[in-house]
């Protein structure tokens, strides 16, 4: 191993073993009596956690860990930490190590803050002394003062995670591992967390990120590492490595909302509805009464139904890419392609759609009578698309009505909330629509960029050195 | 196992403040806080008294004077080692966090359990050594300067004890149920309510199997150093038992090693 290298894991595959035959007898007696114990310390299932996982870390490097959940994250941390060792292969680490893994493992809950603190420190690797130094810097950064001689079974769980969090902070590793722990405390705590692992980097530690925060991984990592149901997918530009997995999470929401989509159709096709029952279509003649109505159209789940002398057969979503698709970005085009077929010629008819949220809210309804398109005639095979030029949602799930009816109402064919998309957008605005929109502002306001964490000034804290 | 065991000196500060927080926490909350680590053994030995000198004076031993503190003298130890295997048996599994969370030697927890319950002992000897001179043991020097080592034996056979018990109740939990019941036997099968010395004639057979008992050679050390008249006779016994604590430690400690790797995955 180089000596500029911190972490080395090469070829590591872990094997988990799993002993469901036991546990169903669990005993030591029943193991003894059915003499199986032997037998039965044999594992009868295995589940690689890890397989053939190679990386180096060089030192003073942030390498950021991104995957699905169980896809080995925490296993490599564990690692990496030496909690659990490797079935195979080896790891080695140069430096104390300090692992975020769980914040406060090892408190006690009737003894104080304090002795808690200083229990804690020792655990992770200081000595009594180096703890009393450091004592007043971590209660600081922990903002306890108040609480610190309190038992720690009176904390919040954010008290909790805060000092924690200080300690194993103070620890002053050489390789500090965290996993997925910094959702513990307010946004300004969470922005000092980001300060220290910035002093971190700029002090040449390195750091081993497990995270689902893609952005914190792509702003702080100088390398990101994706796995993949134990195997490594990709290595590499943070900016690069994230774009693919985002890539990969649509396409298996994709696959996903496919699923869906074609159970709902299923269920509704097999349910026997009566074509006179009245259409609570968007009403050519009534559109308000539409809007207040959403909210018992929503209850009324999804479905089908019509006297189906028109029919639906197909409805489908069409990227700016014309692949059909589930998944589309806030701002991205979409069409909403609907196959239909007419045995006969019909001359009255509408064809409507409406978007829905989640919680049942009408994003938008809107159908050819009401954009004052008079109908002649369908026959045969046809096609409509409903282009939206600008999909301009806010992220989220969204349901689809698509149906054709009367212009009185009376349903040809009505599909109920029986496609599904799904919007993505890097922005978490809120709301029921993005307009598009731009700020500007005059006078003397400045922003500093998002994308860079505040680094602190020198004269706020003295680093060591 | 040579290069984990040659570890352990580097945690002796983390096995001590962890003892103190097993004290600490065990009165935290209460009035009168350590205070009772002396009134409970106090208490105990009230009771007997009280019991075997005027309830039911036929239920103690003839030949032995004051029946109440000699029970007591076997009891003390007793209660240390019992504990102590009560607690280790289930330390692993209650400390589940550490293990998974934190690089930490595993064995730190039962050590920190025998050790927490030998302070424990140490405490209640105040009590015990008042009544003795109150009753005008035969103490004598040299005898004391034994106690010491058969401190040490008890330990180190505990420990070898709540190393085995520990590692294993990971892997099956009724141990600790096993435990319970084994404890109310070996209790009995050690001469602490009536004594090897003084057993009639009847049951002269079953000292060969008392023999076997490893307890049973650490009670009677205690009963001659703190109790009997005349010389520390089981001395021999002792240093035997000694050493094989010392080599049970070994193969112990070997046990604990071998399924170290399996702890965080299965607590």
């Amino acid at each position: 191993m180089a000596s500029s290298t911190a972490i080395e894991v090469s070829r590591v595959s872990k094997i988990y073993r799993r002993f469901s035959h036991r546990k169903q007898f669990a005993t030591l007696k029943s193991a003894l009596l059915t003499r199986s114990l032997i037998k039965n310390l044999r594992p009868d299932e295995t589940f690689t956690a890890l397989n053939d996982v190679s990386l180096t870390v060089p030192k003073g490097r942030t390498l950021g860990v991104i995957g699905r959940n169980g896809s080995g994250k925490s296993t490599l941390l564990k690692l990496v930490a030496g909690i659990t060792k490797p079935s195979t292969g080896t790891v080695k680490v140069d430096g104390r190590i300090s692992a975020l893994i769980e914040l406060g493992a090892g408190f006690h809950p009737e003894i104080s803050g304090r002795e808690n603190v200083f229990i804690n420190g020792i655990m992770l690797g200081l000595t009594k002394r180096e703890v009393t130094q450091r004592f007043d810097e971590i209660v600081e950064f922990a903002e306890m003062k108040e609480f610190i001689d309190a038992p720690v079974k009176t904390y919040s769980s954010g008290m909790y995670m805060r000092l924690g969090f200080a300690v194993a902070i103070h620890v002053d590793p050489e390789v500090l591992l965290v996993d997925e722990v910094l959702a513990v405390g307010d946004e300004g705590f969470t922005h000092k967390c980001l300060d220290k692992f910035a002093e971190f980097k700029r002090r040449n530690k390195t750091i081993l990120l497990v995270t689902h925060s893609l952005a914190m991984v792509e702003r702080f990592c100088d390398e990101a590492l994706w796995l993949d149901a134990g195997r490594i997918k990709g290595s590499g530009d943070p900016k690069r490595i994230v774009g693919a997995y985002i890539t990969d999470v649509e396409r298996r929401e994709e696959q996903e909302l496919a699923a869906t989509d074609a159970r709902a159709r299923d269920t509704a096709d097999a349910a026997i509805v009566s074509p006179d029952e009245p259409a609570s279509a968007v009403l050519p003649d009534n559109p308000v009464e539409t809007a207040t109505a959403t909210g018992d159209m929503f209850r009324a789940a999804e479905g089908r139904w019509g006297s189906r002398e028109v029919e639906i057969t197909d409805v489908d979503f069409v990227g700016a890419d014309a692949e059909a698709g589930h998944v589309f970005h806030s701002g991205d085009r979409m069409d909403v392609r609907i196959r239909m077929r007419a045995p006969l010629p019909i001359d009255d008819f509408v064809v409507g759609i409406g978007i829905f949220n989640t919680e049942g809210t009408c994003c938008y309804g809107t159908n050819t009578y009401i954009e004052e398109l008079t109908p002649e005639s369908i026959h045969g095979d046809v096609e409509a698309v409903f282009a939206i030029e600008a999909l301009d949602l806010i992220e989220g799930t969204y349901k689809v009505d698509v149906a054709i009816h009367k212009v009185d109402g009376y349903p040809y064919d009505y599909h109920r909330l029986l496609y599904t998309f799904r919007v993505k957008s890097r922005a978490k605005d809120v709301g029921i629509y993005r307009p598009r929109h731009s700020w500007r502002f005059l006078g003397d306001v400045r922003f500093s960029d998002p994308r860079h964490p505040r680094v602190p000034r020198p004269s706020d804290r003295d680093p060591r050195p | 196992m040579f290069h984990n065991l040659a570890q352990l000196p580097r945690y002796r500060a983390l096995i001590q403040s962890l003892v103190a927080r097993e004290l600490k926490a065990r009165y935290r909350g209460s009035v009168l806080g350590f205070f009772w680590s002396f009134i409970n053994p106090l208490t105990l030995l009230l009771i007997y008294t009280f019991v075997f000198k005027y309830v039911m004076p036929a239920a103690a031993i003839k030949g032995i004077d004051n029946y109440p503190l000699f029970m007591f003298v076997g009891l003390l130890p007793w209660t240390w080692f019992a504990s102590s295997l009560t607690e280790a048996s289930g330390v692993l599994i209650s400390g589940g966090n550490l293990i998974k969370k934190v690089l930490f030697p595993a064995e730190i927890l039962p050590i920190v359990t025998v050790t927490a319950n030998m302070v424990h002992f140490f405490l209640a000897l105040p009590i015990l050594v008042v009544f003795l001179i109150y009753y005008k043991a035969p103490l004598t020097v040299g005898e004391l300067l034994c106690f010491p080592l058969v401190v040490l034996v008890q330990f180190i056979f505990t420990l070898a004890c709540a190393l085995i018990l520990s590692a294993l109740t990971v892997h099956f939990r009724d141990i600790k149920d096993i435990l319970s019941n084994v404890l109310t036997l070996w209790f009995f099968a050690t001469p602490i309510i009536y004594s090897y010395l003084h057993m009639p004639e009847t049951a002269q057979a079953f000292k060969k199997y008392l023999d076997l008992n490893p307890f049973t050679h650490l009670v009677i050390s205690y009963q001659e150093i703190l109790f009997f008249d005349g010389p520390f006779g089981a001395w021999k016994k002792l240093a035997v038992l000694g050493m094989a604590s010392v080599l049970f430690f070994f193969t112990a400690y070997w046990i604990f090693d071998r399924l170290r790797d399996s702890f965080a995955e299965e607590v």
